[in-house]
């Protein structure tokens, strides 16, 4: 592959002809040779912000997106030298696999012999030399998703955009996709935007994580940033579960007290009731083999879930104090003061 | 079970009377153009005379049914087919409005349509008299039946998202045309062919208005046998008539049962 490029957007907005808008004016720098997640609920624009990078849907007057130096806004999708790999893979079904991912050559008028060799390659570096010949309904979701990243990367692309690669996969096979994806795109080092609605998948697969809510952007990070610095209750929320209970803490302990703790599940320690200090009530657990689940309730009828090792052994009834073990954490982050 | 028996026993009982009372007139036709004295009846033997009458007195209008169908179908594949395509990119109130506006013909009369014709384009010298003021008005007729299969078809493959990925990997319009759009749609196209074939040949209405003379199709030219001939050349006629539908209406069948999903509503419409 050659240098990758980045990707620079300036203002790209959207509304549909009946005057929603799908995406407020967005500024969002992908680095060359990074791998982006887009991150966010469904409807959130996202997968908007794709089609805008790959031309399938025109950004409002003024926007400006820039692969490198090259302002690209005013191409079509086909000038453009972008891989795209959709939801639902939109493979050919009147094409064998083959002739599927050597397409792009095709229509680039490259000669027959060079064109198989390609593909050739391609289909081996996703492992399905010998699945060549086959029709497209002979292969298994998997097998697809492989070939549809295949065919996208035939063309050498500057840009690879990958609209929910994974989502049409059942769980166990997303798992293991998602590992051997994220090796894959970190070996091949092209400029990878990933549209997801997925924090895991998010978290393995992008250096950088973009969250998204309502068409805006919320907040552009590495996941640690992201997950211990967020930026909004919304960013706290998605990447995690967020606890908010209202209390005040006192040398690491909550007492009763009217200031808004915000708070991650295993970021509590729970202990031995003891007095001054508010108690809570173990109103569940669940054991999950690597951690234990608690269903925590306060007097006052809050109530929050903790994570604690597995060893952890409260009943349901006990009455325990609760402790957080990082005191600063995602409380003194905005998220205190905004809810 | 029971009740399965019995409604399978009704059922067959009731096509078969539907059919007896379809085919049953269709069998006494054929037999009469076979017969030698259809008043007489069977015992006044049978014979290929009428059908080889026919052919000497009408074969000009067989030919140029099967003319007439065969522009009229490279007419309505050249215009349907992209213009189903159209339909199926857009979704505007522009496209609705122009799907109903092609739809029109179906609904008007057919002598309606005809005359229509006539006013407009009947004075356009040398176009009144030929062969192709027949075709225009069948491909007004037969051309929804066209759009309706193809779109069908292409809304069922999801050719839209192919058409979005085939452009992602540098394919001109035209070449997503070829090589996705057609290919994927070809059983709505092959069965909306079939239909046009069918319809131009059978079509009467508006041919009976459109035709001279010299541009008879066998429809107009088996009505003008009815009322001047004998019924034995009529009906040895309407065998001919047959004989040319029937491997048409089969071969439809066939690729109805064959395609996948889009069929359906080529065959509500037909």
């Amino acid at each position: 592959m050659t240098d990758p490029v980045a990707i620079t957007l300036r203002g790209c907005a959207k509304t549909w002809p009946n005057g929603t808008r799908a995406l407020h004016p967005i500024d969002l720098h992908v680095h060359g040779g990074e791998t982006l997640a887009l991150l966010g609920p469904s409807g959130c624009g996202k997968t908007t912000l794709l089609r805008l990078i790959c031309g399938l849907e025109q950004a409002d007057t003024g926007a400006s997106i820039r692969f490198g130096e090259d302002e690209i806004s005013q191409l079509s999708p086909e000038d453009r030298g972008v891989g795209v790999v959709f939801q639902s893979y939109a493979l050919f079904p009147n094409m064998s696999v083959m002739q599927n991912v050597a397409y792009g050559l095709r229509v680039r008028n490259i000669n027959a012999s060079q064109r198989e060799r390609r593909a050739r390659e391609l289909l081996s570096l996703v492992r399905l030399e010998d699945y060549a010949d086959r029709r497209i309904d002979q292969l298994s979701g998997g097998q697809r998703q492989r070939v549809a990243l295949a065919r996208a990367l035939a063309i050498e692309p500057r840009v690879l955009l990958l609209d929910e690669p994974l989502t049409a996969l059942d769980a166990k096979l997303r798992e293991h996709l998602r590992v051997e994806l994220a090796q894959m795109l970190r070996d091949l080092r092209v400029t990878t935007v990933i549209v997801t609605h997925d924090q895991d998948e998010a978290m393995m697969l992008g250096d950088r994580i973009a969250v998204m809510s309502a068409g805006h952007l919320e907040q552009v990070g590495t996941a640690e940033d992201l997950y211990r610095e967020p930026a909004s209750d919304f960013v706290a929320e998605f990447l995690g579960t967020l606890c908010r209970v209202r209390a005040r803490l006192h040398e690491g302990m909550l007492i009763a007290g009217d200031d808004t703790l915000a708070f991650r599940p295993h970021e509590v320690q729970l202990c031995a009731a003891h007095a001054n200090v508010l108690t809570g009530r173990v109103l569940a657990r669940f054991f999950l083999g690597s951690s234990v689940r608690y269903e925590i309730g306060l007097d006052d009828g809050q109530r929050f879930p903790v994570v604690a090792a597995a060893h952890s052994q409260y009943a349901a009834g006990d009455d325990v104090s609760i402790a957080l073990t990082r005191t600063a954490a995602v409380a003194a982050s905005p998220v205190a003061t905004l809810s | 079970m029971k009740t399965s028996t019995t409604d399978t026993r009704l059922g067959l009982a009731v096509t078969l009377a539907v059919a007896a009372f379809l085919i049953g007139p269709v069998i006494l036709s054929v037999l009469a153009g076979l017969t030698n004295n259809y008043f007489v009846g069977l015992s006044s033997g049978l014979t290929l005379r009428w059908v080889a009458e026919v052919w000497s007195l009408y074969a000009d209008t067989i030919w140029r049914s099967f003319a007439v169908a065969l522009l009229t179908l490279v007419i309505c594949t050249l215009v349907g087919v992209p213009a189903a395509w159209v339909l199926t990119l857009h979704h505007g109130r522009l496209a609705r409005a122009l799907e109903e506006l092609l739809t029109l013909p179906v609904a008007v009369p057919g002598l309606a349509s005809a005359l229509a014709l006539i006013v407009s384009w009947g004075t356009v010298s040398g176009l009144r008299g030929s062969v192709w003021f027949i075709v225009i008005g069948h491909v007004l007729f037969t051309l929804p039946f066209m759009v309706r299969a193809a779109r069908a078809s292409m809304q069922g493959a999801d050719l839209a998202t192919l058409d979005e990925a085939a452009s992602t990997l540098g394919a001109t319009r035209m070449q997503r045309f070829m090589h996705i759009v057609v290919p994927n749609a070809a059983p709505g196209i092959v069965t909306g062919a079939l239909t046009v074939l069918t319809l131009s040949i059978g079509e009467f209405n508006l041919t009976w208005l459109l035709h001279t003379p010299l541009t008879k199709t066998l429809p107009v030219g088996l009505a003008d046998s009815y009322a001047s001939m004998r019924l034995e050349i009529a009906s040895a006629y309407t065998l001919v008539f047959l004989l040319m539908l029937i491997p048409l209406l089969v071969g439809l069948q066939w690729l109805a049962a064959r395609g996948d999903r889009p069929i359906s509503t080529t065959r509500t419409s037909s």
